[in-house]
């Protein structure tokens, strides 16, 4: 290793380069960008938000509006969809409403509800799992079995079970995720604490007088950025699919509001995709493809930031 | 071993209490006056009046909620507003379907996810492992629905329209009713859409463990006196593998029992969560908190058994409990 960028260097400069000191963070950008897989999957991520912001200018370049019905150009004579042409690059709807432009505002939506989701419950997540971890005895019995509880709960039928009572809103979908996904990041959090809050250093902020909030927020929080980043980014895909889910069953986002998930469930009902197939491939590659790349992005994270794992998991 | 257990026992019954608190206070504070659900739009004061002294629906919350505990401990679980039958009927004539499709699904996943697993392990960084891993990303990626319409597309609709009928297009036909052979061909696509989806984390987390102990002593002495690798790895390494494949296993068929909601959804199969699915959408209250309560329940009773399991898996436990 050390040959090769001796020789490297000698192409380029002839006296051998001084050694340069890097940060962590320098290093963990650096190991990410060797990652193919993890650079395409960031780039594809930009690229879905330019497109989600992007929304209102697809409104206005083809001229549909969302949840505009056209019922002559986009529909044929016997009901059936359009597919993809020049008017409509990805075809249209059941309801002749433009498949793309549709996609678009649906990426607002999962984009909106799995980061806020996310971000929301990773931050209770951390709370709960920071103070179970650090205070222990009694309040982590409680708070631990608080987390179990919430984790043997059938979640999507209580999901429904919230939506039919409530209505479904986006609100409430979000409020169900965030209630349902703490749980995974304040057990990991827990566990970190419990053996963080041992160490020398914590040892000696207490001896300094330092108050319990003190060493929680500047001792240990600092010490869990690696697992709070790894999980919050690992969080957002299954907020995407649980929203989609939801969706899909009728129990998220209202119609004719476009999501995802209640494009894909239109198609399904009637069993119209089989005929039109654009109306399952479009919608369905771009859930899929999200989910991936913040899969591959989580993935990709951990091992920049933690380089055993890499070889561990 | 056994206050481990009436522990274990007490702590599942407390999940299933506050599950039943949850529904039934959220039934409580609801919109909506079931009376009107059962009576309809047309239906006069007096005979709403009727209906709720009928149902107690009339009488304070908590009255409510004993009586309906009460019956419950008798195995009660109350009538449907819609067809008037009895919840534990109408669940327990969901029941086969939802069943056959764990059961099958089950199976299938193990077998995906665990041999995986297991060739990504013993030859890590090659295209073996790569190929394990890259599986596991997909089957976690993708959203179940997705998957299922695409398998309906692929597999019944393009067959179908090229005049052979490989699978039949959706719904569930009785085991005991049309004999196994129409039953298995029947469950055969929702059976590999829901072993795929679920394989991805056996994949991984039989990865992860074997990656973690093929470096231990052990496992260089079982090699050394000379057994062969498929004892080495199936024997002593997936030994230790085996507490968290258990842990999810149980996890995993406790959730599912309560209904495989979306699978049945888009295969059209008369489970429990497609009758989850159309509860809802008729506002049927007592069906849906039937549903809630057995669905928890499976997951209790699933808990409990993955911890009798470990009992008898690790004598650590078996010492320290």
């Amino acid at each position: 290793m050390s040959q090769n960028v001796l020789t490297a260097d000698s192409n380029d400069a002839p006296a051998p380069q001084a050694v340069v000191q890097r940060g962590s963070f320098d290093l963990t950008i650096r190991r990410l960008r060797k990652d193919k897989a993890s650079l395409a999957s960031a780039i594809f991520i930009v690229l879905l938000l330019l497109f989600a912001v992007a929304a209102p200018l697809f409104d206005q370049m083809t001229g549909h509006d969302v949840n505009q019905q056209f019922r002559e150009t986009g529909l044929g004579p016997a009901g059936i969809p359009t597919g993809p042409n020049s008017e409509f690059l990805l075809g249209a709807d059941q309801l002749g409403r433009d498949v793309l432009v549709r996609l678009a505002h649906g990426a607002q939506v999962s984009l909106l509800v799995g980061v806020a989701a996310s971000l929301s419950a990773a931050l209770i997540g951390v709370v709960v799992g920071l103070v179970a971890g650090y205070f222990g005895g009694k309040t982590d019995t409680l708070l631990s079995r608080v987390m179990d509880l919430v984790m043997s709960v059938p979640f999507l039928l209580c999901a429904i079970a919230l939506v039919s009572v409530f209505g479904p809103s986006l609100p409430l979908s979000i409020s169900v995720i965030i209630f349902f996904s703490w749980t995974a990041m304040g057990r990991v959090i827990r566990g970190q604490v419990l053996s963080l809050r041992q160490r020398d250093y914590v040892e000696a902020a207490r001896s300094m007088g330092a108050s319990h909030l003190s060493i929680m927020f500047k001792e240990i929080v600092p010490n869990l950025t690696v697992p709070i980043i790894i999980y919050a980014t690992l969080m957002i895909p299954s907020a995407i699919v649980f929203e989609a889910t939801l969706s899909f069953l009728g129990m998220g986002i209202v119609p004719p509001a476009a999501s995802w998930g209640g494009m894909l469930s239109e198609a399904a009902s009637n069993s119209i995709y089989l005929t039109a197939w654009w109306l399952v491939v479009f919608p369905g590659s771009i859930l899929l493809l999200t989910t991936l790349a913040f899969n591959i992005l989580g993935d990709g994270i951990r091992d920049a930031l933690d380089p055993r794992a890499r070889r561990k998991a | 071993m056994l206050p481990f257990l009436i522990k274990r026992l007490a702590f599942g019954l407390l999940v299933l209490f506050s599950l039943s608190i949850f529904v039934f206070v959220l039934f409580f504070v609801a919109p909506g006056d079931p009376a009107r659900i059962i009576a309809g739009d047309k239906a006069t004061p007096e005979i709403l009046n009727q209906i709720r002294a009928n149902l107690g629906l009339d009488q304070p919350i908590y009255v409510q909620y004993l009586k309906f505990i009460g019956q419950l401990l008798q195995g009660d679980l109350g009538f449907s507003y819609r067809s008037q039958q009895a919840v534990g009927e109408l669940i327990l004539d969901r029941l086969p379907a939802t069943v056959s499709l764990v059961a099958g699904g089950v199976v299938l996943w193990l077998a995906i996810g665990i041999p995986l697993g297991v060739m990504s392990a013993r030859h890590p960084g090659t295209v073996r492992d790569r190929v394990g891993v890259a599986f596991a990303l997909a089957g976690i990626s993708f959203p179940t629905f997705v998957l299922g319409m695409l398998s309906l597309y692929l597999l019944y609709f393009l067959p179908t329209k090229a005049g052979i009928l490989l699978f039949p297009p959706s719904g569930y036909s009785p085991l005991t009713e049309q004999g196994p052979v129409l039953w298995a061909w029947h469950l055969v696509l929702p059976w590999i859409t829901l072993a795929l989806v679920t394989a991805a984390t056996y994949t991984r987390l039989t990865r992860g463990q074997l990656l973690e102990v093929l470096g231990e002593d052990y496992i260089r002495t079982a090699r050394a006196k000379g057994l062969k690798e498929r004892t080495v790895i199936y024997r002593h390494g997936m030994r230790s593998a085996m507490t968290p494949l258990i842990t999810q296993l149980g996890t995993d068929i406790g959730l599912l029992l309560g209904g495989v909601i979306v699978i049945e959804q888009v295969f059209g199969l008369a489970g429990i969560g497609n009758l989850a699915v159309s509860a809802v959408q008729n506002q049927d209250r007592p069906v849906v908190i039937g549903i809630v309560l057995i669905g928890g329940a499976f997951i209790v009773l699933a808990n409990i058994l993955v911890d009798i399991v470990y009992v008898l898996l690790d004598a650590r436990v078996r010492v320290s409990k």
